[in-house]
């Protein structure tokens, strides 16, 4: 008997030391982690740009195949990006594409992207063809709505990404009209231009854009164009791609493999 | 109507605040204009509005940035735009060339009115007095050479104006010309465009102004005068509509893929204010009616009443190319697959009447610079004879006065 009641003590005693380092180890881990990113983000903010852009032109591969339309990018880049929910704006949509075929050969396109791709409702008819394509900032080499900012609040930093700094936009909305992708939007809550910037604050710390994070398909690719074992160096190089609106002149850095002609 | 339009393009960007700001802009320039063919072109009908044309473009040019700061999404920044400009941008130079033209107006209008602002800073009394005082900024010589020269100046002044007048409003149509996303506004004759359909607006402005001026006065109207404008406007109408006709006309000829997307907006998006009240009302009924308000045989009053009534069309026709143009462009979806919808409100995101208030705010100013500094000339001598009401410039001897 007594030596069940130790046993039960002991039980006890052994129990309640897991449970407590159960809840205080994470919590530990957490700061600990919280520290490092913390000096991480010090020592990126300290580091000169030439330094943090020295040997790297990112680029951003889409594979049109692979996208099953699941939107879990688009919701993931709201979330990160603190891009409000409930509003219609989007760093990042997925388009629909469903192509019927007539006897004539004559061919209809239907496009939608229902709440930037969140909202799809079911097919009730089959189409001939039908495909996803997920959309975001091309992080043009040319861009036209750096071109026509009439403050400078927008601009393309050395390893390739466009930005805008909330602090110097007016919200004039002109970039708005300039970017022929519709990848701009005036932030509903800010009051100033927003647009993908590729989570700019992740790739700087050698992470991947939220929404390659969460593609379970693979269909976005993202990394270093500079580095030639990179994935997105070497689907560039190998892979039949197509950029959008390449009589734009904007030179788009967003790569469409099997990119439809309807796509525009 | 419908199809794809891009997620970011669900809300119109620039409303009908934009829409007015190429308007105000327009009736300024063209208001310089009408002024400076009295001043520079010696066309002497035009001579009892060439002042109240200057003061009304510098009310208008008052109005003007009005709605463009309250669009801003940050206007606590607007002076940005002239504090850290970025070069390569169209809309970067409007801070600058706003106040260069907006110095050029002051000085011509101070230079034009120094002689008045001096007799009213003797013969007024009270604050009256002390105001005009001050506006004469201490200069009081009014003796003939010292108006001669002020006459050279307004001179110069005028004939720097046209340009600027010109460079003013050709470059708020270089900020629509000159996006290429957008096959509505990417042409190079936009600016053009926008001038021609500045200075007709403007011209008509005038002819509005001036006859109810004349109204509200109870001075006769100068018939002469009223049919110069009259034949400007004409001419002026006719040179604006060839340019808008041959934008439209290049682009169905050349069939370019674009084309599919303005002809669905002409014919499906804009139809009613496109077709019907800038061609139709605001182009045809003026072309077809002028001539008969400027016919010899016609009487005075016919003469009027037709040249009044197409200068609100004017006004109208060019108040809807400005929608048709800002708003039409923007129902465009870059998507290339559908058209954006435009929804009109009465309050909240530059709903319809705060963008009445702010373009009544110009007409008001017109209100007040004219009781400051009336422009009116020596029409004494047409004033009906049983008017009770004296006009404000008979209480003073201002015959003359306003070269």
């Amino acid at each position: 008997m007594t030596k069940d009641k130790l046993s039960r003590r002991d039980f006890l005693v052994s129990a309640a030391k897991v449970l407590a380092a159960g809840v205080v180890a994470p919590a530990g881990g957490l700061a600990a982690a919280q520290a490092v990113l913390a000096e991480g983000k010090n020592a990126i903010q300290e580091m000169p740009v030439q330094q943090l852009w020295a040997g790297k032109e990112w680029g951003f591969v889409v594979d049109t195949q692979k996208c099953i339309g699941c939107a879990r990018c688009v919701k993931a880049c709201k979330l990160e990006n603190k891009v409000p929910l409930d509003e219609e704006v989007f760093r990042t949509w997925v388009e629909r594409y469903l192509v019927f075929t007539d006897d004539a050969g004559d061919e209809e396109v239907r496009t939608d992207s229902p709440n930037g791709g969140l909202d799809f409702k079911q097919l009730d008819v089959a189409p001939d063809k039908q495909f996803f394509v997920p959309k975001l900032c091309n992080q043009c080499h040319n861009p036209p709505c750096v071109q026509v900012c009439p403050v400078g609040a927008t601009y393309r930093t050395g390893d390739g990404v466009v930005l805008v700094d909330r602090k110097r936009c007016i919200g004039c909305r002109y970039c708005i009209q300039a970017c022929p992708y519709g990848a701009r939007f005036l932030h509903p809550v800010l009051k100033v231009a927003d647009k993908c910037t590729w989570c700019y604050h992740r790739i700087s710390h050698g992470m991947q854009p939220a929404c390659v994070e969460v593609c379970p398909v693979g269909a976005r690719k993202f990394g270093n164009l500079l580095d030639s074992n990179s994935q997105v160096a070497v689907l560039k190089k190998k892979a039949r791609i197509r950029v959008l609106k390449p009589d734009m002149g904007t030179k788009p850095n967003v790569y469409y493999i099997d990119l439809d002609e309807v796509v525009e | 109507m419908g199809g794809y339009v891009f997620p970011n393009e669900i809300h119109v960007n620039w409303g009908l605040f934009i829409v007015l700001y190429p308007y105000i802009t327009g009736l300024v320039a063209g208001a310089f204009i009408v002024s400076s063919l009295y001043h520079v072109f010696g066309v002497s009908d035009l001579k009892p509005v060439s002042r109240l044309s200057l003061v009304s473009a510098l009310a208008f040019l008052f109005g003007a940035p009005v709605p463009l700061l309250l669009h801003l999404g940050q206007p606590l920044r607007a002076f940005n735009i002239m504090f850290t400009p970025h070069l390569t941008s169209a809309m970067a130079g409007f801070g600058y060339i706003y106040s260069f033209y907006m110095i050029i107006c002051l000085l011509e209008a101070w230079f034009m009115f120094r002689k008045d602002l001096v007799i009213f800073s003797q013969k007024k009394k009270g604050f009256a007095k002390r105001f005009y005082s001050l506006l004469t900024l201490g200069a009081k010589d009014i003796s003939p050479e010292a108006l001669h020269t002020d006459h050279k100046v307004v001179s110069v002044l005028a004939v720097v104006g046209i340009p600027s007048a010109c460079f003013l409003h050709g470059y708020v149509g270089f900020i629509f010309g000159s996006i290429k996303a957008n096959p509505w506004w990417s042409t190079p004759l936009m600016p053009v465009i926008f001038l021609l359909s500045a200075i007709v607006s403007g011209i008509a402005l005038q002819i509005l102004v001036y006859s109810v001026s004349c109204k509200v006065r109870k001075v006769e109207i100068d018939i002469p005068c009223l049919v110069a404008m009259n034949k400007y406007l004409w001419t002026f109408l006719i040179f604006a509509t060839t340019l808008e006709l041959l934008e439209i006309l290049h682009m169905g000829y050349e069939g370019k893929s674009e084309w599919d997307m303005v002809r669905g907006l002409i014919t499906q998006g804009i139809p009613v204010s496109y077709l019907g009240v800038q061609m139709g009302l605001g182009i045809l009924t003026p072309l077809v009616l002028l001539p008969f308000g400027r016919a010899k045989r016609r009487s005075d009053g016919v003469k009027k009443t037709l040249t009044v009534a197409c200068g609100i069309l004017v006004l109208i026709g060019v108040l809807a190319m400005r929608f048709n143009v800002v708003i039409g462009g923007q129902l465009i979806s870059k998507s290339m697959a559908g058209y954006a919808q435009f929804h009109w409100t009465l309050l909240s995101d530059e709903g319809v009447i705060p963008t009445l208030g702010i373009l009544a705010f110009p007409v008001v100013m017109t209100l007040v610079l004219v009781r400051i500094l009336p422009p009116w000339l020596e029409e004494r001598k047409v004033q009906i004879a049983d008017s009770k009401v004296t006009p404000l410039s008979a209480r003073w001897e201002l015959k003359g006065s306003g070269k």
